[in-house]
């Protein structure tokens, strides 16, 4: 399990519109492109809908297999940077990753999402996303959501039965 | 300039060769894009007077200024023209999903496909590749299948494919071109020009970058617009869909039931967008840059032998094989969608034509040999649906059918030409005009035939802002003003869910148009570019032999007055729609037989398409 934040989808929520790639593309490279997006939308017929991105996992593989050793990951939040110099596009760490979620440039050197680091309110796609399905979230916060809302869901369910109980 | 490729690609598929052209900013500025690009590029390389299926009729693909960008809902719309097959008049439709965006991002905003293949090939366009490829192993393929063989033989899952089921391959004058498995340039039989050409599909895959003049405040007006876009403005679209329509035009009465036998439906309850929601619509989706998603896809649950089936459900195609055929199931009515995007043939038309010929064959005009055994009587589902696969596969009737319902009545006869529901040989929609004046005008001058889409007049009827059952001369004002505005949204080309997120009349359309491509646009140059294109497209069609007695209605709609409800009585006669003509000439600027005047044209930059006039 990562201790570091990524940005996730609620297959849900999403519905394919895939504005996360316009905007991603526009903010890495000033031209709307899906095909240079970081993130990457998925969509299966009939309307299962939802992406990709790196999710910064802690001992990344994509890191461990790069035989250039032009891959290093952050301590401080897991985004992974490319050295674009040592950089030969060999493909080896879009291989590794099991996520697909690093592609390559036309330079011919790879690409994957930086959490938008540099940008003010953080991740593009998260705030542009129309249905709210993407979110900046870690595996910790996202299995305790999950808990949470199992729980609720059963007092729900019991508060339901009460109160048909009392009417009967 | 931004965002235009500025290139246009011509395939020769008699040949197998193919080359490219571009054009410049004033063609760019004065035609916008989509229809005023498809428009142009027809008129400028058709031969008048060909028959559609001559392989010189081109097949034209189009983008909008906007395409490949993040302007709401418009990234992947794309504009589909040629010499339509149904009408013999101006062939046009559009769709959306995610190939438009494609095509651009491939390089290309215009793409005419001439000529006739000696066997059956698609068209495969990679950036700067153009390839003819052998398409025999697609050649009798549903359109599902043919997508998906494609991605496979392609090795990439993210390729676009707009193509034709058996329908086009069979010539059926109602066939469509399907993209993204549930989107369609459904009307005007397309499909049928693609097939005539031994083509099965467009295969498209881009990766160049789309550039705008100004991110920064394309961004930031993007913001706005998204807002608005997500609010009050489409919720009807992103809630219940269009299928909402359902009761809300059962209730005004003037909902097409029966062949337009009557304007309300008893069983609309069960077919009711509600209804739809609640028991049948699993997902809903969205097309590429939308934030307002609305595609709803429904699926047949219920026991039965239509369980599995699964379509997108709209108003237009849940009334066409719904209350128009007097069907009350909606499992039937998905499998009628599911059969029409698969086979490839426009849902509006084919329900209508299958309307017809439940009341032929209640009639009495066609037996049940001639249906191949089935019962095509009203509230039949299941004969109903076989009836759209009879069609797409011209079996039995279902061959004649597969002209359309006007040339249907035509061979039938015995008054059958009565309740035929064309205008100009495209089949009626879902407005019953006899109780819509304004609308009825709409319908009686859209271009490629009876249609909608071209005006959206039914708002001033409906919204209660004209009296709806009373023709006056001034209407004609108001359809015009619909008609340029719409030419300019199917320019850009801009969902028309979200029409009233744009504000100021052409304002909003223009200052995003500039953001984009860099190009000056005034407020009032758009207005000019939509009154462009309308009046050019009114000249192609005159060319191809249209006069004003082809401005009508149905015959029905001028002598039966609907019988019950709300607009119990209503008809539109043929008095009532000469007193609108004139008043939309005289606003058009047209002669009192809906000609161009010279000074019209010299007005909108027109001139060297005088000749069309001087006769």
């Amino acid at each position: 399990m990562s201790k570091y934040k990524f940005v996730s989808t609620d297959i849900d929520k999403c519905v394919g519109c895939r504005i996360c790639e316009y905007i991603c593309s526009l903010e890495k490279n000033k031209a709307f492109n899906p095909t240079k997006s970081r993130i990457r939308v998925v969509r299966i017929y009939p309307h299962t809908n939802a992406t990709f991105t790196c999710r910064m996992c802690e001992d990344a593989p994509c890191v461990a297999v790069c035989p250039r050793k032009a891959l290093t990951q952050s301590e401080e939040n897991g985004v992974i940077t490319v050295n674009d110099e040592l950089c030969t596009g060999c493909g080896w760490c879009i291989e590794a990753c099991d996520f697909g979620a690093i592609s390559i440039d036309p330079k011919k050197v790879v690409r994957m999402c930086d959490l938008c680091s540099t940008r003010e309110g953080g991740p593009a796609c998260v705030e542009w996303c129309p249905e709210e399905a993407l979110e900046l979230t870690s595996t910790d916060i996202l299995s305790q959501k999950a808990r949470i809302e199992r729980v609720q869901q059963l007092v729900n369910a019991a508060e339901e039965s009460k109160h048909a109980e009392t009417n009967a | 300039m931004n965002a235009y490729t500025g290139k246009i690609l011509y395939v020769n598929l008699s040949t197998g060769s193919y080359r490219t052209d571009t054009f410049q900013e004033d063609f760019a500025k004065a035609y916008i894009g989509g229809t005023g690009f498809g428009v142009k590029t027809l008129i400028d390389n058709l031969k008048p007077g060909l028959d559609a299926f001559d392989p010189q009729n081109p097949l034209i693909y189009v983008v909008g200024a906007t395409a490949g960008t993040m302007v709401p809902c418009t990234a992947s719309k794309f504009g589909v023209f040629a010499k339509s097959p149904a009408t013999n008049l101006l062939g046009e439709a559009y769709s959306t999903g995610q190939f438009g965006a494609d095509l651009r991002m491939a390089g290309y905003d215009i793409v005419v496909i001439t000529g006739k293949a000696p066997k059956p090939v698609y068209l495969w366009i990679d950036d700067e590749s153009v390839q003819v490829r052998n398409a025999a192993h697609l050649w009798g393929k549903t359109t599902w299948e043919v997508e998906q063989l494609i991605r496979d033989e392609l090795g990439d899952q993210n390729v676009r494919v707009s193509g034709i089921g058996q329908a086009g391959e069979n010539l059926v004058r109602l066939a469509c071109l399907i993209n993204d498995h549930f989107r369609a340039a459904g009307r005007t039989g397309l499909g049928a020009v693609m097939g005539s050409k031994n083509l099965k599909a467009v295969a498209v895959r881009g990766t160049h970058d789309v550039g705008v003049a100004d991110p920064g405040a394309l961004q930031e007006f993007s913001k706005e617009l998204y807002t608005r876009a997500e609010g009050p403005a489409t919720s009807k679209y992103r809630g219940l869909g269009t299928a909402a329509n359902m009761l809300t035009m059962n209730a005004q009465g003037c909902l097409p039931t029966r062949n337009y036998q009557s304007a309300m439906f008893e069983g609309i309850e069960k077919v009711s967008g509600e209804y739809l929601n609640e028991h049948f619509v699993t997902k809903i989706q969205g097309c590429s840059a939308c934030p307002c998603r609305c595609e709803h896809i429904a699926e047949a649950r219920d026991e039965g032998q239509f369980k599995g089936a699964i379509a997108r459900a709209e108003y237009e195609t849940l009334m066409a094989f719904g209350p128009y055929c007097g069907v009350d199931d909606l499992n039937a009515v998905i499998k009628a969608l599911e059969y029409c995007d698969t086979f490839g043939v426009d849902a509006i038309g084919t329900g209508i034509v299958i309307g017809f010929a439940m009341e032929c064959y209640e009639k009495g005009l066609i037996s049940k040999e001639d249906t191949g055994g089935l019962e095509l009587e009203f509230g039949n589902g299941a004969a109903m649906v076989e009836m759209v696969k009879k069609i797409a596969l011209r079996e039995d009737i279902g061959s004649l059918l597969a002209e359309g319902v006007k040339r249907a009545a035509e061979k039938i006869g015995r008054g059958s030409e009565h309740f035929a529901m064309h205008i100009k040989g495209l089949e009626m929609t879902g407005y019953d005009v006899r109780g819509l004046k304004t609308c009825a005008l709409g319908y009686a001058v859209s271009r490629r035939g009876a249609d909608h889409q071209r005006h959206g007049s039914y708002g001033w009827d409906l919204g209660g802002k004209v009296d709806r059952y009373k023709a006056e001369p001034g209407r004609g004002k108001l359809v015009m003003g619909d008609e340029d505005f719409y030419c300019v949204i199917d320019s850009m080309i801009i969902c028309k869910f979200t029409r009233t997120i744009w504000k100021g009349g052409y304002e909003d359309i223009a200052k995003v148009y500039s953001l984009v491509t860099g190009i000056p646009m005034t407020s009032d140059e758009m207005e000019k570019a939509g009154e462009r294109i309308s009046n050019l497209a009114r000249l192609f069609n005159i060319r191809e032999g249209m006069t004003r007695k082809d401005d009508s209605l149905p015959e029905r709609v001028m002598t039966d007055p609907i019988p019950s409800g709300v607009s119990k009585g209503s008809v539109t006669t043929q008095q009532d729609l000469d007193i609108m003509l004139d008043g939309y000439y005289d606003a058009r600027g047209w002669t009192e037989l809906g000609v161009p005047k010279e000074s019209k044209l010299e007005e909108l930059g027109l001139s060297s398409y005088a000749s069309i006039i001087a006769k």
